[in-house]
């Protein structure tokens, strides 16, 4: 099976096509970025405090939202987060909010306290078992003994219960409870709890109908620290890829691979802009693989353009761009199409956490060896054309190296 | 089958087997070394051991804290003002007042001349660290600067001060392979990471407590205000006294408020001289903290309560006296610290004073908390992700390539043995974006092959014989491959250099995935040509 079977297109010709549609990319996510006034960053970048909430029911955003107010958590922003069934929400306070307190967490606290206040409240006395830890569980367990494990010795009897806690807590954490269980009989299923196990915690634990799932706080300092060095750590990969590939080819190859790589940078964070998405750290670390891959499907085409300069000296070099390019197409369509059938299943079915990680990456796929063809190559045409040589027997550099090569 | 085709299969064989035993295998104790597992569960056991998981799948907090080295600066100040103070009256040389400027410098005033060489000689033998120089437009006065390098090592020395301090106090609270190391460039911050633990506050308070505990004679007190107990004194404190405020220590326990004290300034035991802390009922049968002391600390401490019978002995924490009992007779090696304490709080406390006071107070700068089920649910997308792109990608090959196409898929496998063997042999941290790397690998990898067979299928249509297509395929394609790997093991590089955490996971799992993926691309895929080449008739076709 071949899906391209001595394809004969006139890639070079078409270039100012491909300036258009490059254009127009840029244009878009440069105007989106525009009218929203910078990009949009991830907490990372911004710092703030985000709390992630899950509950048993959908959840009444407008009571929290009044509960927040409540507690002088008026800014704080709620957004739904993850599949409808999955009753998650995102509760997010700006750095501003609590600029007044010292303690870095005094957000979360605040966040916490209304939480409670509006879903967690149990009968006094009793600890809630949707946010108790194992340890917490063990050490009701050992004081109230349901197994009867004190005549056997306390130490065999700390760690018996230590186990059946954890086990407990892990039914609990697994999916698709993922950390919340609406009724205590729900544990039954757990291997050693018997019902004088259930009964303790019935008596000692109560169920509130909300988890904490994930915090993140991240305080000015770093935020800004992070969106210097993203900066930095950006340029240095492009720094790199363009001494390596000075190094393998010549200096202007080296050019119009990092230009073609730049673009494909700006293009996704137009893209980003465009469709409002967030970026934060693992992003950043995208865009660089992205710019590791752009250089890889770049240097495939260069890699045979050289080779055909080395064969055919005397070939106008438009030709030979197009030839070489043809003759990798099936090669550059295919390693492309099955990376990004690999990141497209990561996109699908990753889950919300790595989701701005693999959209960049299903997005820099695709524009990466776009711009192999139609930004890297045309840039190297345009150069040998401004000087004039249309033959590339004409340069005299590559002649000199041709024939030291000949001679060795 | 071929000597030489023999040899690499066996070659392929001994890796697969090292791989496999490197990820079943963990040693439990001393008498094992291999470590094989010896029943299923065991060997479930040893993978979890063998794969470690970072804090985004396991659970657990990550922190980022920042020490503020001027405060160790700054005591070194205080140290010093005192000590040239009492050089100073030891040589008899008059001054008028000594302040201090900022944290590296002091102002001495009202200096005559004619102590002017003296002062000069005592501080380049007293004080080494320190500069004097004079101050423009006052003849009287000196100002004495720290040295740049000695400020520095005295921060540097914080730091590590600092990091094995909470090291000790993790260790003690029982935390589960913590890792604390230095964060960024010079600007003395340290990451935390403490594996399942999911509330963090408590940590975060025993790692903030500065513990800085002196025991010192009271004078007088207890007053209201700081200005009654100044007042008392008419409005001058007496010579080596300081006063510090703590709570009103009455007999009903009830009544608060503050009490100022009037302190005398040298302290008769510091933090140093304890041996040991430990939480213990006192004669009521509530919770609090007995104290033992070195012997040294034991002479001082029996000399200044013998000395001292009937009156007071301030107990201060952080320069708050805590209670202020008192001396009812000589005491040398141990005592007691009393208070409101839950059982809890005097636990904390005593873990506290055993790791030692920090040189430096913290500042929390980030803090991150992963849930334990956010972490198993991202685990299942994951694998949920991986398995679908795997299949996915070796249906296609399988379709496209035919036979070569198993090819293909064998080196892939193998592949990803390498790469999990290989995180288990580092020991690398597994992380979400760690397993979003494996994933890429299985995208990017495959990439060889169909570089391969790419130049193969062009080889054959140029007519050449099946066997040297697939040398030449092999051949020209050998280049490319380097080229495109070290382009993206580049990018992890610095990936690796300036990330953190899952970062660092997603770096190593691309760059282990793509250094396995030349042995596999290259050298199994061409053991499997080789070996189906000598297998077949001449002159049949390659199914590719």
């Amino acid at each position: 099976m071949e899906f391209f079977h001595e394809p004969k297109i006139d890639w070079m010709g078409k270039k100012w096509y491909f300036i258009g549609l490059t254009m127009v990319l840029l244009v878009a996510g440069m105007v989106s970025i525009a009218l929203r006034r910078g990009l949009t960053y991830g907490i990372d970048f911004r710092g703030g405090t985000l709390v992630y909430v899950k509950f048993t029911k959908a959840p009444d955003l407008d009571a929290i939202r009044g509960q927040l107010r409540r507690e002088n958590l008026g800014e704080a922003t709620i957004q739904r987060f993850g599949g409808a069934q999955e009753n998650e929400v995102i509760i997010g306070l700006d750095l501003g909010a609590t600029a007044s307190s010292n303690a870095l967490d005094a957000g979360k606290r605040a966040i916490v306290m209304a939480l409670e206040g509006l879903f967690g409240a149990g009968p006094a006395g009793k600890v809630d078992f949707n946010n108790a830890s194992p340890q917490t569980v063990a050490e009701h367990l050992v004081v109230a003994d349901p197994l009867h494990l004190a005549s056997k010795g306390s130490d065999e009897a700390m760690k018996a219960y230590r186990e059946l806690a954890e086990a407990l807590v892990n039914y609990r954490n697994s999916p698709p409870r993922s950390g919340l269980i609406g009724d205590l009989g729900e544990l039954r299923s757990v291997a050693g709890a018997t019902p004088a196990v259930l009964e303790t915690l019935g008596k000692d634990f109560y169920l509130s109908s909300y988890a904490v799932r994930n915090t993140e706080i991240v305080g000015p300092k770093v935020g800004s620290d992070l969106r210097r060095q993203a900066l930095y750590v950006t340029l240095a990969g492009l720094g790199a890829m363009l001494v390596y590939i000075w190094f393998r080819f010549e200096l202007i190859y080296g050019v119009a691979a990092v230009i073609a790589t730049f673009h494909d940078v700006l293009i996704t964070i137009g893209i980003f802009s465009l469709l409002n998405k967030e970026i934060s750290l693992t992003v950043i670390a995208a865009l660089l693989t992205l710019v590791g891959y752009s250089m890889n499907d770049t240097i495939v085409v260069f890699d045979r353009i050289r080779e055909n300069v080395r064969l055919n000296k005397r070939e106008n070099f438009f030709d030979l761009v197009n030839r070489s390019i043809n003759q990798t197409l099936s090669r550059t369509i295919l390693t492309s199409g099955l990376t990004f059938l690999a990141v497209l299943s990561l996109y699908l079915f990753g889950g919300e956490v790595i989701h701005g990680f693999a959209l960049t990456l299903v997005i820099g796929v695709i524009i990466g060896t776009y711009s192999s063809i139609a930004i890297a190559s045309p840039i190297l045409v345009f150069f040998y054309q401004r000087a004039g040589k249309t033959r590339m027997s004409e340069k005299p550099r590559i002649l000199e190296r041709e024939t030291a090569d000949a001679r060795r | 089958m071929d000597t030489k085709v023999r040899i690499r299969v066996i070659v392929i064989a001994a890796v697969i087997v090292l791989c496999f035993l490197g990820v079943i295998c963990y040693p439990h104790g001393e008498e094992e070394i291999v470590g094989f597992p010896t029943s299923f569960q065991r060997m479930k056991e040893n993978v979890r051991e063998r794969i470690r998981l970072g804090l985004d799948l396991k659970g657990g907090t990550h922190l980022v804290l920042q020490v503020q080295v001027e405060d160790a600066v700054n005591i070194t100040n205080d140290l010093t003002r005192e000590r040239l103070q009492d050089e100073m009256r030891a040589k008899s040389i008059a001054f008028a007042d000594v302040q201090k400027g900022d944290s590296t410098h002091i102002l001495i005033k009202g200096i005559p001349q004619e102590k002017s060489t003296e002062l000069q000689s005592l501080a380049s033998e007293q004080f080494p660290d320190w500069d004097l120089s004079r101050v423009t437009g006052d003849p009287t006065a000196r100002q004495v600067a720290l040295r740049a390098s000695a400020a520095a090592g005295i921060r540097n020395q914080a730091l590590l001060q600092a990091m094995n301090t909470i090291r000790n106090r993790i260790d003690q609270l029982g935390v589960t392979e913590p890792t604390i190391t230095e964060y960024g460039r010079g600007d003395y911050m340290l990451v935390v990471q403490l594996p399942s633990v999911d509330d963090p506050s408590r940590v975060k308070d025993i790692i903030q407590n500065t513990a800085m505990l002196t025991l010192k004679i009271v004078q007088d007190g207890p007053y209201a205000t700081r200005d009654a107990a100044l007042a008392a004194h008419g409005g001058v404190l007496p010579p080596d006294t300081e006063l510090l405020p703590g709570k009103r220590e009455s007999a009903n326990e009830s009544s608060g408020g503050e009490a100022w004290y009037l302190i005398n300034r040298i302290a008769a035991v510091t933090g140093r001289d304890l041996r040991d802390a430990q939480p213990r009922p006192d004669e009521n049968g509530r919770p609090s903290v007995n104290f033992t002391l070195t012997r040294d600390g034991a002479v001082r401490f029996g000399r200044v309560t013998g000395q001292n019978i009937g009156k007071q002995l301030a107990i201060i924490l952080d320069n708050r006296v805590f209670s202020a009992p008192t001396i009812q007779g000589q005491i040398t090696d141990n005592g007691r610290i009393t208070g409101s304490f839950t059982q809890q709080q005097a636990s904390d406390l005593a873990l506290v004073l055993r790791s030692g006071a920090l040189p430096a107070s913290i500042k929390y700068l980030e803090e991150r908390t992963v849930g334990p089920s956010l972490g198993a649910d991202s685990i299942r997308h994951g694998v949920v992700a991986s398995i679908v792109g795997l299949v996915a990608v070796m249906a296609f090959m399988l379709v496209y390539y035919r036979g070569s196409g198993i090819n293909a898929n064998l080196a892939l496998v193998l592949n990803l043995l390498i790469l999990v063997a290989g995180l288990a042999y580092f020991g690398a941290v597994l992380t979400l974006p760690g397993i979003a790397g494996v994933i890429l690998t299985v995208g990017m990898g495959v990439d060889s092959n169909v570089l391969i067979f790419e130049r193969i299928r062009e080889e054959l249509r140029l007519g050449k014989t099946v066997g040297s297509a697939v040398s030449g395929g092999f051949e020209h394609a050998f280049h490319t491959i380097i080229d495109t790997h070290v382009t993206t093991i580049v990018s992890a590089l610095i990936l690796f250099t300036f990330g953190t955490g899952p970062i660092r996971g997603f770096a190593v799992t691309l760059t282990i995935g793509l250094l396995a993926n030349l042995f596999t691309s290259v050298f199994v895929s061409r053991v499997i040509f080789d070996y189906v080449l000598t297998r077949r008739e001449k002159g049949a076709e390659l199914s590719i």
